[in-house]
């Protein structure tokens, strides 16, 4: 008598049980399912990456440690349009240079990642190692604040690892990253840039 | 007078030069020097800029995913496989680990969907969606088969399981809180776009991608070395996607058992589960006399709602510590702290943070900056008051838990701890098949 008694509450009591699950499962399923549409009906369908705006960019130099990788995926970007090929460089040679050679000592650049080659009187051009450059940006800030500003700060898709929160924008004084779609994912200041 | 009048013609010339020139290149600003007209014939190079990953290989790491989850699925609820449970997660080290970098994954896909929910401006892609969303549709269905070989930051510690150690269960039910905090407070900061702090402090990422600073190694090798003893130390007392994974597995559909047919209580598997997510029979014959019953359950009617006043009293208290974190707050605080003791300035060894430096060049106000920053803490007295409510809530579920028995017959995983990883199905003496061909 008493295990028919045991075995009739316990049936009852997986019933019960079951038919809580069930309809906790559906509410659970259908809560799920509504966030998922509410977001995706905002959502881009294309990736976002991280990239660097030169116009907010200070050069304090946090790229080169605070990037997960180690060179930084921020490297040095030419944009050879906005160039002026000048002979005296505010970008390649360090302030109060005496002869523009192209002598370590006379290098901005502490890796020397600038190669200066002579195009014609009076003009030099100026192309970047990327295997060289650390992203230090000390090179963007001498030629802004002497040329034309054609050397800039940008992250490079091919290295950068796209992390969830990227680490140099935490540690970015000047706020000057964000998250750009992955179609049209750099940002220059004074350009905008070729189809590639 | 003759001075400042020359000045202004120099600057009408300036100006001039400037917007003839704007007309010359559309596109490339005024510069101070002219882009040369080379007479060698010389050609400007093209600027190149790396392209990021193609986003058709975005949406084949969400089939990627899909499939793993649903052989996991099958190896565990039908093949009854541990053997292939380890391949998965192997591959899924490899996969997800090593070539994607464990980046966006699951975990960390539940500070994104905070940040769309809250911050409209942010437009979440369609594949972190899916990062998050998937994993709990399965486990609605079939349990945590997420974690049993396919997320890389479980698979990486569950292979390194080589000595588990039963706990105390006090001691477990105690650290099993500390995903919920997990869990509020990346929610929280997420919520308020200060940080992502499942990713800042995810000690295996430094791992995939051979390349971390050294508090990130120093986490990892850690983490790696505890779950030697203390088999996936992360996964339970810490991962704050667990925390949604278990409660969606405890109403799942289908999950995994011990046995294949009917349990014969020969305790073979009762010390087989390194996770201490085995439940043991627990026959009570005589029942609780209604009286007690009563009792326990006012009492916990009345210490459920006293803890989550408490947590939100907490929370409230401490919202302006919580804030902090904020980039933002930090840099009023500061800027406040020079306001109030300008003398701090003339301290020869006193350098200005670069952050007030770029705060200063953008060219705000420090009225538009105190703004701003109270309106986040404003928002961090709310959230932090929400979370010390929801922490109370938990507590007090877990402290009614521990008094509640469940009649049990036979050894069965708890379904919302149990990580399907199918290691107790090899230590079940029963055979396949016996008894289901009626």
């Amino acid at each position: 008598m008493l295990i028919k008694m045991d075995s009739k509450s316990s049936n009852n009591k997986t019933s019960r049980r079951d038919f809580i699950n069930k309809s906790l499962r559906i509410s659970a399923g259908i809560t799920l399912g509504g966030l998922g549409i509410f977001l995706a009906k905002d959502a881009s369908s294309e990736d976002l990456v991280w990239q660097l705006d030169p116009k907010k960019c200070i050069q304090c130099g946090r790229c080169v440690t605070n990037c997960v990788l180690t060179p930084s995926a921020v490297k040095c970007v030419h944009v050879f349009d906005m160039c002026g090929y000048c002979d005296l460089c505010g970008g390649f040679f360090k302030p109060g240079t005496k002869k523009l050679t192209t002598a370590a000592e006379n290098q901005l650049c502490p890796t020397a990642a600038i190669q200066r080659k002579f195009i014609e009187d009076p003009f030099f051009e100026y192309q970047i190692d990327e295997d060289l450059c650390i992203g230090c940006g000390k090179c963007v800030a001498g030629c802004g604040a002497f040329g034309n500003g054609s050397l800039q700060l940008q992250v490079q898709h091919d290295l950068c690892v796209n992390c969830n929160e990227c680490a140099i924008a935490r540690h970015c004084p000047a706020e000057a990253f964000s998250r750009v779609p992955a179609s049209n994912n750099s940002l220059f200041k004074g350009f905008s840039g070729h189809e590639i | 007078m003759r001075y400042s009048r020359t000045k202004g013609y120099i600057i009408e010339i300036v100006l001039l030069f400037t917007i003839l020139l704007s007309f010359q290149t559309m596109d490339v600003q005024a510069q101070r020097f002219p882009k040369p007209e080379f007479e060698s014939g010389h050609v400007q190079p093209d600027t190149q800029i790396a392209l990021p990953r193609s986003d058709i290989l975005e949406y084949f790491d969400v089939f990627v995913l899909i499939v793993a989850l649903s052989v996991v699925s099958w190896l565990v609820l039908k093949k009854r496989s541990r053997r292939g449970v380890f391949w998965v997660s192997i591959f899924s080290i490899l996969y997800f680990g090593f070539y994607r970098e464990g980046c966006v994954c699951s975990v960390g896909s539940l500070q994104n969907i905070a940040l769309a929910l809250f911050n409209p401006g942010y437009k979440i892609p369609l594949t972190v969606i899916a990062f998050f969303v998937i994993p709990l549709i399965f486990s609605l269905f079939f349990g945590r088969v997420f974690c049993a070989g396919v997320c890389p930051l479980g698979a990486i510690q569950d292979i390194f399981a080589w000595k588990p150690m039963q706990m105390k269960s006090w001691l477990q039910k105690l650290l099993g809180l500390i995903p919920y905090i997990y869990f509020g407070l990346a929610i929280l900061y997420a919520a308020t776009s200060t940080d992502f702090i499942i990713c800042r402090y995810d000690p295996f990422i430094g791992i995939y991608r051979l390349d971390a600073d050294f508090l990130m190694f120093l986490l990892g090798g850690i983490f790696l070395l505890t779950s030697i003893f203390i088999a996936r130390p992360y996964c339970r007392f810490f991962c704050p996607y667990g925390v949604l994974l278990n409660l969606f597995s405890r109403v799942s559909k289908n999950h995994m058992t011990i046995t294949p047919s009917k349990c014969i209580q020969c305790k073979l598997c009762e010390n087989s589960c390194p996770f201490g997510a085995i439940e043991e029979p627990n026959m009570v014959k005589i029942k609780e006399p209604r009286k007690n019953t009563v009792r326990r359950f006012l009492v916990f009617t009345a210490i459920i709602p006293a803890l989550i006043i408490v947590g939100v009293y907490v929370g409230s208290q401490f919202h302006q510590n919580l804030a902090m974190v904020h980039p933002k707050v930090r840099l009023a605080q500061n800027i406040m702290d020079l306001k109030n003791n300008p003398e701090i300035q003339e301290d020869s060894e006193y350098i200005e943070p670069l952050e007030i430096e770029a705060f200063r060049s953008a060219g705000k106000s420090d009225q538009q900056l105190f703004t701003e920053a109270k309106e986040i803490i404003g928002d961090f007295h709310t959230g932090g008051m929400i979370l010390g409510g929801f922490l109370g809530l938990v507590f007090g579920l877990t402290l009614a838990s521990l008094s509640v028995f469940k009649y049990r017959t036979d050894y069965e995983p708890n379904k919302g701890e149990c990580f399907s990883c199918a290691r107790c199905m090899d230590y079940c003496p029963i055979e396949e098949k016996v008894g289901s061909s009626e």
